[in-house]
């Protein structure tokens, strides 16, 4: 089970919040067209390594999470907010 | 000394106080601290359960939770609950308990049979010959097969019988895993240091292998005693980790002694979630089995477990033991036996010129070197050995009553491979030993390959320095500087396998796996360690082949020429240990099993008669009866259409928005527009997924220029908030609003029918009612019976209605003066079915027709899509796919025969086909107005449908109707009453 240090609330459980998908990808503008909603929709790297993703603290703050997690060992990297820039590590992690 | 074979004191029995039980029907005598699996040893038992799939006869082959064979069911007052491990089930007065898998008796088994056809039924057995054809699967090959296969037998113990269990939370700087020498010495350096200290033990006692050996007796006592002063440790015995899930947090299955539970209500198990800064795995390390024919015989034991029945329960296993070995500390047993007055004991060792051969020699005990065991001979119990040299000649046969054989030891890896820890093969122990992340622990002891309970201390201790220092503590608290008894010196394992020879040589003694399926399962290409598992089931029985895992890997490895290291064992996953499924629950049981929302309303509704229903975890009110049948519905359905009815919609999820962005939030996430909406008015709207799909609908009314309320529906509120939210933070960061769930604070009633004017009028003084003041979807803030609230003009049902909510803690005073004020038109409360009735005559949809398949298109919001701006869904919604004519779509839905009724679920199929499914009703109801019944249904095409009439098709109910398809609006289609 995720651990997962909110900015806001302290280290909480997994349960506590709801995974809301890839982080790195952003709603195409209004008019770009079938496919780029297609891709925003769909379309996912599903990477074994880092990943950036959204996590809502919905039995907590309600706040919304970005997070840089390892999608093999489950290493948590960084926590941040929202608006927050976040990059990916260069190594493939432990 | 209860029972013949009971020869010694043991460490753990007190023969002050002995215990009657049953075995299969026949009385027996045993003490307290005996397990059933002791306690019949004690009583010369060797026979205890028939195998799983050959039904051969087996007996008793550990000491512990890896035990394969000794499963029984036990039979209490609850019921009869199968597969407990007779190993580790405590002894208790007039405890009755049968063996398992045989028919009719354990002495004749008819199935055994199938160990005379074995060679017919290979591994992969079922999936060859049970293939086509594919319908004979449910009325043939499944029953045969069940009848043939499975263990125990399950009778109704789930419901009222299953066991009182609870969850517990542990939180520590350190977990510690095990209380054997490295366990122990651990938790107590750390716990002396002022470390919260969690040390987690599957044994009844702690002590693990110190257990097992008298010099270390003193050390044992003064660390518990140590330990039992700490205030910072918790020392849990009965306790199994089950599973290990990263960030720290684990599972552990604690089992209460019979005191304990007693104490507790009949409490009998704990599920303890354990969150750990660190962990220490100090799980020991178990012994394997041999694979030679034969090792199945009752009688043939792991060496180690004859030394734990020995100084555990004082019971001798057997007067003329063979011991079949490879290892110096397998010795031990040999020892101990000797020295507690066994005399005919003989060692067969497979390596030549050992150290513990040598001692064994002087000590007078026979030793036969470079020799192994190629057969066992007896029926049904061992009656002596052949051995022979390891290529077959020199072939010789020996007298004995029990056969002890080990093969070596293996690091009990498991929840270190589930951090993560990849495995590393070592030479020295020929075993796998795990190579854990520092930043999730350390792993101790034999776990890591450190035999010797000396060196084993030493490597605790080690472990707690780096732990300690990780956590704050550069120097440890003194440790106890007890003297460590030395470890003697040892020659190295000589590894063996498997004695290859005429008969079965068992890998897996639960699942029947023997060593030539392993080698036909690499022959017919599953030459992976996990495909080899799974076709011939190896180690997936419950012991999950503790004893025999790497025995399996390592015939694969043979069979392939490869080195054991590469072929590697399969991955082990939670749980460590069977666990049942009622300490999973605890007491999320029954009426506990879900949280449950009560109404603000809820002690009322229930004084006035209602049945409730669970919608979104609320407690609704169904319907104001405890009749069944329609009639008590139609009754409330009907004061709506003809004169007024009012009903609780607290349960409406309701969000209040508000800011300067507010109106142009809304247009994103809602199909259609709102910053069109003019203040005081509400306005229905649908919410798309960003697939195009239809979410979710309800009515938002604007307050003020900033100000909007959102209602949802009561299944989907949830889900909607968390859409909403996301939104906001993820999309829309730029936009200036805030967001807040109002669901719970307000109390809302919908007074719905004709004379609904009237009463509202009654109740509201601050508010012109009128028709022209207050039209249809007007909304106010206004005074009502005294309390502030909102009125809305909104209505479900079709009929004439309003919507007032107040504050949650006025509800009951409101809805009070709502019936006072509703009495002279004979208001009626009404419950989800009527409501339910009166917008399925109205055309209205709910979560049964926005099911999550259905388009905006398919229900007839196609319009509604605001074509000039964006929102959510929008480019996906317009998908060519989603526009398709012969989509399903909304209709309604009529009987022929007035008579007749329609049932939800219903299929509409044409009457020359009819296993073609045009669609399917997806609500119905006996009408209010129209005579009979009415409904909604999803159909091909349905919107442009020429076709009249279809059937109405339950293969369930052993029904097809014949209906009439009809516009979805089949009450007042012009909307007239709701604009009254």
């Amino acid at each position: 089970m995720l651990r997962i240090r909110c900015p806001w609330c302290g280290e909480r459980d997994e349960t506590e919040f709801r995974y809301r998908g890839d982080a790195s990808q952003s709603r195409p503008a209004a008019d770009a067209g079938l496919e780029a909603f297609s891709a925003y929709v769909y379309e996912r790297k599903n990477p074994r390594g880092w990943h950036l993703e959204w996590w809502l603290h919905v039995g907590g703050c309600r706040r919304l999470l970005k997070l840089v997690r390892h999608t093999l060992t489950h290493e948590i990297r960084w926590v941040g907010n929202a608006e927050d820039q976040a990059s990916l590590p260069r190594e493939p992690g432990r | 000394m209860q029972g013949p074979a009971r020869i010694a004191e043991g460490l753990l029995t007190d023969a002050a106080r002995p215990l009657g039980f049953r075995f299969d029907g026949q009385r027996m005598q045993g003490v307290a601290g005996d397990t059933l699996a002791s306690a019949l040893l004690a009583n010369g038992r060797r026979l205890v359960g028939r195998s799983f799939k050959y039904h051969r006869p087996r007996g008793i082959v550990t000491a512990g939770p890896e035990e394969p064979c000794a499963l029984v069911d036990v039979i209490g007052a609850g019921g009869r609950e199968p597969n407990h491990l007779a190993t580790t089930l405590a002894l208790y007065q007039d405890l009755v308990a049968e063996s398992q898998n045989r028919w009719p008796s354990l002495g004749f088994d008819v199935m055994a049979l199938n160990d005379r056809i074995a060679r017919f039924i290979p591994a992969g057995f079922y999936y060859k010959t049970f293939m086509a054809p594919g319908w004979a699967w449910e009325p043939l090959y499944e029953p045969l097969i069940r009848h043939a296969a499975g263990l125990g037998r399950l009778d109704a113990i789930v419901g009222e019988h299953a066991a009182l269990a609870e969850t517990v939370h542990d939180h520590a700087d350190v977990l510690v895993v095990g209380a054997g020498v490295a366990g122990l010495t651990a938790a107590h350096r750390l716990g002396a240091s002022g470390l919260r200290v969690v040390l987690a033990e599957q044994d009844t006692v702690l002590g693990g292998g110190a257990l097992l050996d008298a010099r270390w007796a003193e050390w044992r006592e003064t660390t518990c005693d140590a330990l039992a002063g700490l205030p910072r440790v918790h020392c849990l015995a009965r306790t199994t980790v089950l599973g290990a899930y990263g960030h720290g947090v684990f599972a552990a299955l604690e089992t209460l002694a019979g005191a304990d539970a007693a104490n507790l209500g009949r409490l009998r198990e704990r599920l303890r979630i354990i969150r750990a800064r660190r962990v220490i795995f100090a799980t020991g390390a178990i012994e394997r089995l041999i694979a030679f024919p034969g090792n199945d015989l009752p009688g043939v034991m792991l060496a180690g477990a004859a030394l734990g029945y020995l100084r555990r329960y004082g019971v001798a296993v057997g007067r003329q033991p063979a011991f079949f070995l490879n290892t110096d500390q397998a010795y031990e047993s040999v020892f101990a036996l000797a020295g507690a007055g066994i005399e005919r004991v003989g060692v067969i060792d497979v390596r030549s010129g050992s150290l513990a051969a040598e001692r064994a020699r002087v000590l007078g005990i026979e030793v036969h070197e470079g020799v192994v065991v190629e057969a066992v001979i007896g029926r049904g119990a061992v009656g002596g050995v052949r051995v022979a040299n390891r290529d077959g000649s020199q072939r010789r046969e020996f007298e004995a009553d029990s056969l002890l054989i080990s093969g070596g030891y293996c690091p009990a890896t498991a929840l270190a491979s589930q951090l993560g820890a990849a495995l590393k093969w070592q030479d020295a122990i020929a075993a796998f030993t795990p190579e854990l992340a520092p930043a999730a622990g350390r792993v101790a002891g034999a776990a890591r390959g450190v035999f010797g309970l000396a060196a084993a201390a030493r490597n605790g201790e080690a472990a707690a320095r780096v732990i300690g220092a990780e956590l704050g503590h550069a120097s440890l608290a003194a440790g106890l500087e007890l003297a460590l008894p030395p470890d003697a010196e040892a020659t190295p394992i000589g590894a063996l396998w498997e004695v290859q020879a005429r008969g079965k040589a068992f890998v897996d003694l639960q699942n029947d796996v023997t060593a030539a399926d392993v080698r036909l399962a690499q022959l017919e290409g599953y030459e992976h360690v996990e495909h080899m598992k799974r076709y011939t089931t190896h180690g997936m029985a419950t012991d999950q082949g503790r004893i025999g895992g790497l025995v399996g890997s390592a015939v694969l490895a043979q069979a392939r020429g490869l080195p054991l290291a590469e072929v590697g064992q399969p991955k082990a996953r939670p749980y460590a240990q069977p666990v049942p499924l009622a300490a999973l629950a605890g007491s999320e049981v029954r009426q506990h099993l879900k949280p449950k929302r009560r109404l603000p309303l809820h002690d009322w509704h229930e004084a006035a008669g209602a049945s409730f229903v669970t919608t979104g975890l609320w407690l609704r009110p169904l319907v104001y009866s405890r009749q069944s049948g329609w009639q008590p519905v139609l009754r409330e359905a009907r004061a709506v259409r003809t004169s007024v009815g009012v009903t609780d919609v607290s349960t409406l999820g309701k969000i209040d928005v508000q800011g300067p962005d507010a109106a142009k939030f809304l247009d994103f996430i809602y199909a259609n527009t709102f910053s069109t909406l003019a203040v005081g008015r509400s306005r229905y709207g649908i919410m798309l997924r960003e697939d195009g799909m239809l979410l979710d609908d309800g009515t938002t009314s604007r307050l003020a220029q900033q100000h909007f309320l959102v209602t949802t529906t009561t299944a989907n509120a949830a889900a909607v908030l968390e859409h909403i939210e996301f939104h906001l933070q993820a999309v829309c960061p730029q936009f200036d609003v805030l967001l807040s769930d109002v669901g719970d604070q307000w109390a809302q009633f919908a007074i719905a029918g004709p004379r609904s004017r009237e009463v509202v009028t009654a109740l509201v003084a601050d508010l012109d009612l009128s028709g022209q003041a207050f039209p249809f979807m007007a909304a106010s803030a206004a005074t009502i019976a005294g309390v502030a609230g909102r009125v809305f003009r909104i209505s479900f049902s079709g009929e004439l209605a309003y919507e007032l909510a107040v504050p949650a803690r006025h509800g009951l005073q409101v809805w009070l003066a709502v019936l006072a004020a509703g009495r002279p038109f004979g208001i009626r409360p009404y419950g989800l079915d009527a409501l339910n009735t009166l917008r399925i005559e109205k055309g209205h949809v709910t979560g049964a027709e926005m099911n999550g398949n259905t388009s905006a298109d398919d229900l007839g919001f196609g319009r509604m899509l605001k074509p000039q701006a964006d929102f959510i869904g929008r480019e996906l919604s317009q998908r060519a796919g989603l526009h398709a004519p012969d989509r399903l779509q909304l209709v309604g839905v009529r009987p022929v025969n007035r008579k007749r009724r329609l049932r939800n679920g219903a299929h509409l199929v044409a009457a020359k086909a009819r296993t073609v499914s045009l669609g399917y009703v997806t609500s119905s109801t006996p009408s209010t107005e129209l005579e009979g019944w009415v409904g909604l249904a999803l159909l091909e095409g349905g919107r442009h449908c020429r076709v009249q009439r279809l059937l109405a098709s339950s293969p369930v109910h052993n029904e097809a109707t014949e209906v009439e398809i009809v516009s979805p609006h089949m009450i007042d289609p012009e909307n007239v009453r709701v604009r009254a």
